[in-house]
């Protein structure tokens, strides 16, 4: 191997290392569960909401698919589970979740074809539209949804016949934080792989795409089913956690609520989702506590002033806490992860 | 055998005919220029070749087959890349994930989702390759946005070239590049092997006439002169055509 070629194959296999700061992530999201006993049913909500934007971010950050409708996604599957649980038909709620993760794909496979063509303007609509079609046939149908009493009678058994849910949320945070934590592997994987890389340059300019001879539609398909498929296994969580299912898994201020939480966190760096559904929901907590009624103005307050401050200098000021962070890591830990936080963004 | 025919090639806007009854033929290992005026329907033509037109009427073939109906990209598959006259770069991408995506794409491998980028040594071999020959190695790092003109010039051609062509088409590739810049960038456009047939699409006389053993006269459309560069030169209507445009310029 001529000089060149290791040093580009030693600085690609560096890149798709884990950084310091990725694993001091992770070990205090686990450690949350010993740390924070009292809270873990807003956890769970917080990790739902985390994979539910991960998912988002795998179309709009990385393949530049934007989409007013990933509750279409989020919704049917959590319909899926909640139907299969009450009616026994899959017993075993983690082969349920893949179970409506895999319906949830289907779905996203089958509208994958309506967002190829089109602008930003026109995939918004047409993500919307099917997002609100799914949930008036929800609504249509309510001897089989529960309509807007929500779904009833929904019993969710132990996991692997073992762990059962209990009131105050233990089971069912671990069991939310181990399925983000799998679902985000798999993001890592797609991303910095070949197919990944794909996608950055197809959003970027997909003319040239096709002039490297790169598929550019089977590619965008293949990524939104995948997001739809994570989508849904955030919907199939909330129903199983709360053994429950309503109308909202398919409103529109749900997918709206999740491009503001993305927007929080940025897009295109996979924390993105992770960080924003954390103060999300936690600004979300903080705020009802001091005004139970009025919550909304100050959710919406905070989004006018990230709008109005621009979102790359809140990208900008996170890539800079992201660089000070790693610069720390890297003198703790001899590994050069310093290079890899100046090379992400120049 | 001919690497690349039309036969009968038309493509019309209503009713403006931009490429009118063309039928041309590229030699394998030739170096090829396709000149003409501006509006003559060059590029066009080689949107035409490239399929991100569709033709009103008439036949592409490449290698013996038709392409007429393949995508764009199946035809880079079939082994025609091509470079833009305006730059088609991934502005946030560095050149070295812009050339491992050709790279990556060309050996079926873009669609892995599993492995990471430069996990396979034949992709990191053949990006050192590329690298090397275009002379990116001090910028293949530095996102693409950041480069100046002229290697993002060239990283143009790279990104071709990592197709791995049979035949290159390059649209235009000195315009906009500074004097200072241009020696580097024709140097490379010579140095290309020998085996890659190479269709040139250019403005500039002297770069055609120092590296094309054909040319063909593209004027209002259609195919109007077509010969080695000694006829073409010699020629009185081209010359008519070019007077003009000469004296303009």
């Amino acid at each position: 191997m001529t000089p060149v070629a290791g040093e580009i194959s030693s600085y690609l296999g560096r890149r798709a290392r884990w950084s310091p700061l990725e694993i001091a992530f992770w070990i205090f999201a686990f450690a949350t569960i010993w740390l924070f006993p009292g809270k873990h049913l807003i956890l769970t909500e917080t990790a739902i909401l985390a994979l539910f934007a991960l998912s988002l971010d795998l179309i709009l950050g990385y393949a530049g698919i934007i989409s007013l409708g990933q509750a279409a996604f989020f919704g049917l599957a959590g319909y899926f589970s909640g139907l299969v649980a009450k009616y026994g038909l899959i017993n075993d709620p983690a082969l349920a979740l893949i179970a409506s993760g895999m319906v949830a794909a289907v779905l996203g496979f089958v509208t994958s074809f309506l967002v190829l063509r089109g602008s930003d303007l026109t995939r918004l609509m047409v993500t919307l539209g099917v997002a609100l079609m799914l949930g008036e046939i929800a609504n249509r149908f309510s001897n089989i949804t529960g309509g807007a009493d929500g779904l009833q009678g929904v019993n969710i058994a132990p996991i692997f016949g073992l762990f059962r849910f209990d009131l105050f949320g233990h089971t069912g945070y671990i069991y939310s934080l181990v399925v983000l934590f799998i679902c985000f592997l798999i993001a890592r994987r797609i991303v910095y792989s070949p197919f990944g890389l794909s996608l950055r340059a197809l959003k970027g300019n997909s003319l040239r795409a096709a002039a490297i001879g790169m598929p550019v539609n089977r590619r965008l398909v293949a990524i939104y089913t995948v997001s739809a498929g994570m989508a849904g296994m955030a919907g199939a969580l909330l129903t199983q956690t709360t053994a429950f299912c309503s109308l909202d898994v398919l409103s529109l201020e749900r997918s709206a609520d999740l491009l503001l939480v993305l927007i929080i966190g940025g897009t295109g760096y996979l924390y993105g989702g992770l960080i924003g559904a954390v103060i999300y929901k936690f600004l979300q907590d903080w705020i009802a506590s001091l005004t139970p009624q009025y919550w909304q103005f100050w959710i919406g307050f905070v989004l006018v002033v990230i709008v109005l401050t621009g979102r790359e200098r809140v990208e900008g000021w996170t890539a800079a806490v992201r660089a000070w962070i790693a610069g720390l890591g890297a003198r703790f830990i001899a590994r050069p992860a310093r290079l890899r936080a100046s090379s992400e963004r120049h | 055998m001919p690497i690349l025919e039309t036969k009968g090639l038309e493509k019309r806007f209503g009713g403006i005919i931009a490429t009118n009854h063309v039928s041309m033929t590229v030699e394998t290992g030739a170096r090829h220029a396709l000149i003409g005026p501006n509006g003559a329907g060059k590029t066009t033509l080689i949107n035409l070749l490239t399929g991100v037109l569709r033709p009103t009427a008439g036949t592409i073939i490449l290698e013996g087959r038709d392409i007429t109906a393949l995508a764009p990209h199946q035809r880079v598959r079939r082994g025609m890349a091509r470079t833009f006259q305006i730059n088609q770069l991934f502005l946030d991408l560095t050149p070295l994930e812009t050339i491992g995506l050709a790279v990556s794409e060309r050996l079926g491998l873009g669609g892995d989702w599993w492995r990471f980028v430069g996990a396979r040594n034949e992709v990191t071999r053949e990006i050192a390759e590329t690298v090397e020959r275009f002379r990116l190695g001090d910028v293949m790092h530095k996102r693409t946005a950041t480069l100046p003109y002229g290697k993002q010039r060239l990283l143009e051609i790279a990104l071709a070239f990592a197709c791995r062509p049979q035949l290159l088409l390059l649209d235009e590739p000195a315009a906009g590049v500074p004097e200072a810049e241009r020696h580097e960038l024709l140097a490379t456009i010579t140095t290309l092997p020998a085996d890659v047939t190479v269709l040139l699409i250019e403005h500039d006389m002297d770069l055609v006439f120092s590296f094309a053993d054909r040319i063909s006269v593209l004027v209002n459309g259609g195919l109007f002169v077509e010969g080695s560069p000694e006829e073409v030169a010699r020629d009185v209507r081209v010359k008519a055509v070019y007077l003009g445009e000469e004296l303009d310029a």
